[in-house]
């Protein structure tokens, strides 16, 4: 109920930040803000693995990707020279395809964007768990290097074959309906309706962790990351807490990947390089490893100056610079960093100088 | 397969082997004195191929090189100095997201710097076109250069940690860094001089590479991959063990262009990293005990 | 009738044989201390139990239960609980989200029961409150049930960490010096608190170097020295067994006694 109660005050912004766009005629600005979201959607599954299960994965931009080009693929690749396949057949008999004319009137045969989004999803899952079964043995660099490698596995796949479109990726994704009359589409008209599907999504998503956070489930986690033999003294089966904790977020990620993808209308390799990965990483980092609302603040506010542009061409280094100096100053975020903290850290520094002179 | 061809995919095998090796054991030296695995390690190899590279406009190529690697060197004990020494007891996520984040600064200098086109050292020897005859395969003599060097430096390492009072120090912060303190040796300067260590072996390996392999300001990070999933297949800090997995994973890699396409190869590294991690994460080489007793 | 049975049960560390052929039993409601010199081996005897570590030989049963090859979480959630020598609290959560831990293998809501708050969530979730809330209660410490733990005075800290491992509904309690640390009222309060419960119907097996404690509250005491057992038996005995008193005191001192 607390929960829900705290995110009065963030939906009435959203709104207000929607009619001051509209009013003063910068819907554009909506664009951005609405990928952040879905980025942000992301970040906030991955805060959970990183701040509460304590986890790193490097991966996420891999699971992003999964999300995103299979559902891009499934519901832009033409079924029709398969049309005879026993399988096209059984999903085309359950309804799962969709039949249509192209612009050049030749026949199109595709999956619909609520089976490409289950199937998207569930093979996110199901990899999660196959990648996280080491989670159940691993630790901190062998992990890391781990998920790294994963993220690169798919990098390179996406990039190396041709479903996926190689270097182009996949364009003229379809709008995804989500409810009659709710779109998730890169149409200009559903500008201001995407918006609130993608704030809407991110919300709801925040809603759920934080339930998840403050609950049993939740207990356990932190009780693993605070003391692993305790918690497991206490009966946690650490490992699969772990594991499901790694799933959860994948498909936090997938979803993301699926959704942005619909939106923009078509998905490219550099959506699964290791940097964007990485940059998750660094986002929940600033927003303080075990802090959701900091994770989505900080989501929100740095893509949006980076799709903004606002980093230039230096964007990466920008976001390796966030990382180094977070984790050198203020390992809890930047949030939970207060001046007299910040004091002492430079006092610190400070006091290096005399004694190198020494 | 021919005999030639055999001999020729064998030799493309050891060369880049031997370079993984290299790598791989950059990051021995800095986790066995550190405990923790520096991801920018592949940044070091890029560095001492770009920066000989730059510097040959100036200067005859062994000073080049020369000075490439003292550079380099330099550059390692920088990151030392300014990012890892002043920390007390970070948690091991705190140095992964750092070395990430130098790795990260370091690509991107190098992009500015150099931008995004592939360059390399002219040939030490002769040219492309070079060859010398190997039981019937014919083979570039500067590939005789890179497998020549990595054999030194590993040569000249192993003499280092067996022969010099350093080099025994540095053993001796590695095997129990309490004790080395309280015998009076300051681990702080040794785990700078590991970084200066793994830096100079990097950026050598990287000068002498880059006429056959090329460099790019992006070649770190597969580097680092490859380079750890040798340290991981030969136990995580023993350096002989990397040398064998690292020849290994270079003729695996050599064989399989003849099957998987090439786009896939920098994936069987990374599929044989997940499989070593999932079944013996203590290497081929190393012992689960002695792998328990290393903190993680 | 045997709640725990520990047989021939040995660990060997590479060479070191931390604890050798020991075998002793637990009836059911009774305390039992283990006791013994520094590097006895009561520790290592305590995480072969817990299933921290697995035994190179020998068996334990628990409830005729093998616990051999158990993982602690597994050994726990038959019915065992620890407690830590050097208390290891939950940082960053509340003295009350503490218990609340322990109440983990006596709830069931996962992942989507929580995120979605399904049916019987809610009532879980209130139960679980209501129940560690009176743990807090029993133990005298629910004026700081919303203090974060780790700000908590030391012998507060033991009695949050006594309250989670009782928030288990254990059957059998290991206490691992419960009172290293705590000075002599805060002893005697956890010797009341020991036997309370006992009370409760919960068996109690504690390592110990406080002896007074141990004389005072025991039903029975197992001596180990170098890993092995020298003795078993009532307090009164063990205090006057001269391998015992040789042992703890020294060779000399036993001689004029």
């Amino acid at each position: 109920m607390r929960n829900t109660l705290v995110l009065l005050p963030l939906l009435a912004l959203v709104i207000i930040v929607q009619l001051l766009a509209s009013w003063t005629d910068s819907v554009f600005y909506l664009t951005q803000l609405t990928m952040s979201a879905y980025y942000s959607f992301l970040i906030i599954g991955l805060c959970v693995v990183m701040g509460y299960a304590g986890q790193i994965s490097l991966g996420h931009a891999g699971f992003f990707a999964i999300g995103g080009y299979l559902s891009a693929a499934l519901t832009t690749r033409n079924l029709v020279p398969f049309q005879d396949n026993v399988l096209v057949k059984l999903l085309d008999s359950v309804g799962l395809l969709l039949a249509s004319k192209d612009v050049y009137g030749e026949s199109l045969l595709v999956v619909t964007p609520w089976a490409a989004c289950c199937a998207a999803i569930l093979t996110a899952a199901l990899i999660a768990f196959v990648i996280g079964i080491p989670v159940l043995k691993l630790k901190g660099h062998y992990l890391a290097m781990a998920t790294l490698g994963f993220g690169i596995i798919i990098f390179r796949l996406v990039l190396a074959s041709a479903y996926f479109g190689e270097a182009d990726g996949i364009s003229d994704v379809p709008g995804f309906t989500l409810l009659p009359g709710l779109t998730v589409s890169g149409n200009f008209q559903g500008r201001v309706q995407n918006y609130y599907i993608a704030w809407g999504v991110l919300l709801i998503g925040m809603v759920l962790l934080r339930h998840l956070i403050d609950s049993r489930v939740g207990r356990a986690l932190r009780a693993i990351h605070s003391s692993p033999e305790a918690a497991d003294s206490m009966g946690v089966d650490t490992a699969r807490f772990k594991l499901y904790t790694f799933v959860l977020s994948a498909i936090f990620a997938a979803l993301a990947g699926i959704l942005l993808t619909h939106y923009n209308g078509g998905i490219g390799p550099s959506e699964a390089s290791v940097m964007k990965s990485v940059r998750y990483v660094a986002i929940v980092a600033v927003g303080g490893m075990a802090n959701l609302w900091g994770a989505m603040i900080m989501g929100i506010v740095l893509n949006f100056l980076s799709l903004r542009g606002m980093f230039g061409s230096y964007d990466d280094a920008v976001f390796g610079l966030i990382l180094i100096l977070i984790m050198l100053f203020a390992p809890n975020g930047i949030l939970g960093l207060h001046l007299g903290q910040l004091r002492q850290r430079f006092a610190l520094i400070g006091r290096k100088r005399p004694a190198e002179e020494a | 397969m021919t005999l030639e061809l055999f001999i020729q995919y064998l030799v493309a095998g050891i060369t880049y082997g031997s370079i993984y090796a290299i790598v791989a054991i950059g990051f021995n030296i800095i986790y066995n004195t550190t405990g923790i695995i520096n991801f920018a390690q592949g940044e070091f190899v890029m560095l001492g191929g770009m920066l000989s590279i730059t510097l040959l406009q100036f200067m005859p190529i062994t000073v080049a090189i020369a000075l490439a690697v003292g550079l380099t060197m330099c550059i390692g004990a920088v990151i030392e100095i300014v990012f890892i020494r002043w920390l007390k007891n970070p948690s091991v996520l705190r140095m992964i997201i750092i070395t990430i984040g130098i790795s990260i600064l370091i690509r991107e200098a190098a992009l500015h710097v150099w931008g995004d086109n592939v360059r390399a050292l002219p040939y030490f020897i002769g040219n492309e076109i070079t060859s010398i005859p190997v039981l019937g395969a014919r083979v570039s003599p500067q590939v005789l250069w890179v497998i020549g060097t990595c054999s030194l430096m590993v040569l000249f390492l192993s003499l280092f940690f067996k022969m010099t009072s350093i080099g025994r120090e540095m053993r001796a912060c590695a095997a129990n860094r309490t004790a080395a303190i309280l015998c009076g040796i300051d681990t702080r300067n040794m785990v700078t001089l590991s970084f200066i260590l793994s830096a100079g072996i990097g950026a050598l390996a990287g000068a002498v590479m880059s006429p056959i392999t090329y460099t790019q300001y992006d070649i770190g990070t597969g580097l680092a991959i490859k380079g750890f999933t040798v340290a991981i297949l030969g136990g995580l800090g023993n350096s002989p063990g990397a040398v064998a997995a690292g020849l290994l994973l270079g003729v695996i890699e050599a064989f399989s262009v003849s099957m998987v396409p090439l786009a896939f190869q920098d994936a069987i590294a990374i599929a044989i990293l997940l499989v070593i991690l999932f079944v013996r994460p203590h290497g081929l080489f190393g012992s689960s005990a002695a792998a328990g007793l290393k903190e993680f | 009738m045997a709640l725990l049975r520990v047989e021939k049960i040995s660990k060997k560390f590479g060479g070191l044989q931390a604890v050798s052929d020991v075998s002793f039993a637990l009836r059911e409601g009774s305390i039992k201390a283990v006791i013994g010199p520094n590097g006895a081996g009561k520790t290592t005897l305590f995480n072969l139990i817990s299933g921290v570590l697995p035994a190179t030989s020998g068996e334990i049963t628990f409830k005729g239960h093998a616990l051999n090859g158990l993982r602690p979480y597994q050994v726990a959630r038959l019915g065992i609980a620890r407690t830590f020598q050097n208390i290891k609290m939950f940082a960053g959560m509340t003295a009350l989200e503490n218990v609340m831990v322990g109440r983990h293998v006596q709830s069931r809501s996962g992942f989507l029961a929580s995120m979605f708050r399904l049916p019987g969530f809610l009532s879980e979730e209130r139960e679980i409150r209501r129940k560690s809330m009176e743990l807090l209660e029993l133990l005298g410490i629910a004026e700081y049930a919303d203090t974060e733990a780790m700000n908590l005075a030391f012998g507060q800290q033991r009695a949050v960490e006594l309250a989670r491992a009782l928030a288990l509904e254990p059957a059998l309690l290991l206490l691992d010096e419960p009172a290293a640390g705590l000075n002599i009222y805060e002893t005697a309060e956890i010797g009341r608190l020991i036997t309370k419960i006992r009370e409760m119907g919960i068996t109690v097996l504690l390592v110990e170097h406080d002896m007074s404690l141990v004389m005072d509250i025991s039903d029975e005491i197992v001596v180990l020295s170098f890993g092995q057992k020298i003795a078993e038996d009532i307090p009164q005995k063990i205090q006057r067994d001269p391998e015992v008193i040789r042992i703890y005191l020294g060779e000399e001192a036993a001689v004029p006694a």
